[in-house]
């Protein structure tokens, strides 16, 4: 290590050991920083009056329920070849949980009680009572929805592929161009996850698709916007370590527009150095006592942000309200392509029905992810959950809360 | 003549595979121990005091894809691979089989090339390969080559090395930078689109070990890191030895064009597979010496001391992190790696 390195980590050590105001809560909204601040063992060394709590901003944790449901859909009825980032394939459906017919009827909400009890139960023991539990939901929430046919029971991406489904892996959403262009006789369907850093990656990928004629590639977006996740979880954090890729795109308008109205955040980098930074400076900020902003990214994030991406985008999406798994519909939190490229868009060109996902009613990611809760007090947490049976996304990605939580042994050693 | 590729014909038993023998591997492996018949015929004799030596006798398999890598080839691999199982051990390898299945259609000139570097490397670690075999399987039915050497070695006199005898207090000692061999085949295969300047660790390491344990006989453990890496080995010597591990990870050799890669890829430089590289667990007070005579052997040049084995958190590998903290380094996972080795 340099010893340049190990000084400005030492005074930032500093800074934030010797704090002795009011209990500070800051909140991290992005997966690389979830898991290098786990890596790094950084909630260790807080003092008790600074909490890390890890927001919403691994986007395979957000990605809802019904989103995996259109895929499988997609996969097993439509006979599409799914390109998707690995993360997505193990992450749970709704077949995972028994279904709950949807009535507004008092009677039925007994039973769609009754099958989540038998739900919750069902992911606590996740091997042994499986079957006997699936029965006995079945029976208390009377025959399962129906309306998206055989692919309702496949509880993953994972299990479509057990089942013959074509599930192709990729690193980039133009690897899946390439594939369409090498499988004329296959449709494509891209799963379009991320936020604003992926988004122009989307894009480009139509864009291609477009240019050399493809005719066999779609893409299935839950793509999401940072701002009204923010707006959303500012009343769970006293300060937001704003995620450095994002606003290498978006530029830092927005991160100050919320300083004046009152919420506080910093830009933060990747590395020991730049994450203690960040740190350091929320720690002194606070103490000033007004809302704040600072980019502690500045080698990367310029206040304009990248206008080619932005315009990119702008171009060919369009704003959408967006479920975020575990915590609900966010008005225009999503983007989703514009009318001239529904060639592209696969709930268009397959006529997706409008899905209603469900939630495994034992899994308590949304409550992770506002900082209601940690990870370890979930009850199917390290039991039923584990990364390698997850029953909530959080675990699934390397990047979620709970299997930063779980691998790494959760906040102290 | 000797056809271009390999065909059905070649694995059958008749001419064409006396020809295959003769020309590629009798031409490479060619001793006076090399047997034409059904067995080779080995003797080992008594050691340096007059008792009868311990053997120590391993075999593996190699599939690796690709099978021609950046630093080397599967038949490189083929050797080092279980030469180095034996060093573990503390034995001098001294005979080898070699067992190859071969894919219709794959080209005598890469097979010839392949059995030039088992004889390079074979003459390096200064084993005797003295018996063979020849498959050749139908078009996809196995991909390119495949191999699976057998080797016996004899373990140097009061040696005793095993992953149960780590102590509380041993320095934990990795013989050079970590994961190059598992980064250079993720690249090979282009699944990601990456370019970095990696070369495999593959290597033999019988003669370092021989130079350590000449001098240091009570070294505890020798582990190859190979498929799992540093990380995977560490935890099993923890549960093998009941002890903890803790490491500083600035201590940590690893290359930077791996470490970019991992970087990228989201992936712990302590879990890639190395095919040239130990783990070495050695009394505190043995360390340094340990490290001076891996400095000044072949492929060990680039020897470091990681760690301590502790008492405490037994089964735990703990790495004390740049800043200053201290994490567990998270168990191996399930991921599905590619064959590279």
């Amino acid at each position: 290590m340099s010893d340049k390195k190990t000084d400005v980590i030492a005074r930032a050590r500093q800074i934030i050991d010797s704090y002795q105001g009011a209990p500070i809560r800051i909140m991290e909204v992005c997966g690389t920083h979830t898991h290098e601040i786990f890596r790094l063992g950084i909630r260790q060394i807080l003092p008790p009056t600074i909490r890390l709590i890890s927001g919403p901003g691994c986007p395979v944790c957000v990605t809802p329920v019904d989103f995996i449901d259109e895929a499988i859909l997609l996969a097993m009825e439509h006979g599409a070849t799914i390109c998707t980032f690995g993360d997505l394939v193990r992450v749970p459906g709704s077949a995972g949980v028994p279904a709950v017919r949807k009535t507004g009827a008092d009677a039925s909400d007994n039973t769609a009680k009754a099958a989540e009890k038998t739900a919750a139960k069902a992911a606590e023991n996740p091997k042994s009572e499986t079957e006997e539990t699936e029965k006995d939901a079945a029976s208390a929430a009377g025959p399962a929805d129906s309306s998206a046919g055989k692919g309702r029971r496949i509880g993953s991406l994972a299990a479509a592929r057990a089942a013959g489904a074509k599930i192709q892996v990729v690193y980039a959403p133009q690897d899946a161009v390439a594939y369409a262009e090498e499988h004329p006789q296959e449709q494509v369907v891209f799963l379009s996850v991320g936020f604003e850093t992926t988004t122009p990656t989307a894009c480009l990928a139509v864009q291609e698709a477009q240019q050399k004629g493809l005719t066999n590639f779609s893409i299935l977006t839950a793509n999401k916007t940072m701002p009204s996740a923010y707006a959303a979880m500012k009343d769970s954090t006293d300060a937001f370590l704003y995620p450095g890729h994002v606003h290498a795109i978006t530029g830092t308008g927005i991160c100050e527009e919320l300083a004046r109205k009152g919420t506080s955040g910093v830009v933060a980098g990747f590395t020991a150095k730049e994450l203690m930074t960040a740190l350091a400076v929320v720690v002194k900020k606070t103490q000033e006592g007004k809302p704040f902003f600072e980019n502690c990214y500045p080698r990367v994030v310029r206040p304009e942000g990248s206008p080619a991406a932005q315009k990119l985008v702008e171009k060919m999406m369009e704003p959408c309200d967006a479920r975020w798994r575990g915590i609900g519909v966010l008005p225009d939190s999503g983007m989703k392509l514009r009318a001239e490229y529904a060639d592209y868009d696969a709930r268009v060109k397959f006529a997706l029905p409008a899905m209603e996902g469900r939630e495994n009613p034992a899994c308590r990611c949304g409550e992770v992810l506002q900082g209601k809760c940690l990870p370890s007090d979930c009850k199917v947490f390290g039991t039923g959950c584990t990364p390698e049976h997850p029953v909530g996304a959080c675990m699934v990605s390397g990047e979620g809360a709970c299997s930063a939580f779980y691998l790494y042994g959760g906040d102290r050693m | 003549m000797l056809q271009d590729t390999v065909t059905l014909a070649h694995g059958a038993g008749g001419k064409q595979t006396s020809e295959l023998i003769e020309k590629v591997f009798k031409a490479h492996f060619e001793n006076p121990l090399f047997t034409p018949d059904d067995a080779a015929v080995l003797q080992i004799g008594p050691g340096a005091d007059g008792q009868l030596p311990r053997l120590a006798m391993s075999t593996d398999g190699f599939i690796v894809s690709p099978s021609f890598f950046p630093g080397g080839n599967i038949g490189k691999l083929s050797i080092c691979g279980t030469v180095n199982d034996l060093a573990c051990m503390g034995a001098q390898p001294l005979y080898m089989t070699c067992a190859f299945v071969i894919e219709e259609g794959f080209p005598m000139s890469k097979l010839e090339e392949i059995a030039a570097a088992m004889e390079k490397t074979a003459a390096e670690a200064g084993v005797c390969i003295v018996a063979g075999d020849t498959k050749v399987a139908g078009r996809g039915q196995v991909d390119g080559v495949f191999i699976t050497t057998t080797a016996v070695g004899r373990i140097m006199d009061g040696v005793t090395t095993g992953g149960a005898l780590a102590k509380p207090g041993d320095s934990v000692i990795v013989t050079g930078d970590i994961g190059r061999h598992g980064c250079t085949i993720l690249l090979a295969r282009d699944d990601y689109g990456i370019e970095a300047d990696v070369t495999s660790d593959c290597a033999p390491l019988w003669n370092a070990v021989r130079n350590v344990l000449t001098e240091v006989p009570g070294v505890h453990v020798i582990r190859d890191a190979t498929r799992g890496g540093v990380g995977t080995v560490l935890y099993e010597i923890a549960g093998q030895s009941n002890v903890g591990f803790a490491l500083d990870a600035e201590n940590i050799p690893v290359d930077p064009g791996v470490r970019g890669v991992c970087g990228m890829l989201g992936l712990e430089p302590l879990y890639l597979a190395c095919e040239g590289r130990l783990v070495i667990i050695t009394p505190p007070e043995t360390r340094d010496k340990v490290l001076d005579i891996l400095r000044n052997s072949p492929h060990t040049e680039g020897a470091a001391c990681i760690g301590t084995v502790t008492e405490d958190h037994p089964g735990r590998v703990v790495l004390q992190t740049e800043i200053g903290a201290q994490t567990i380094l998270p168990q191996p996972g399930n991921e599905l790696l590619p064959r590279i080795c």
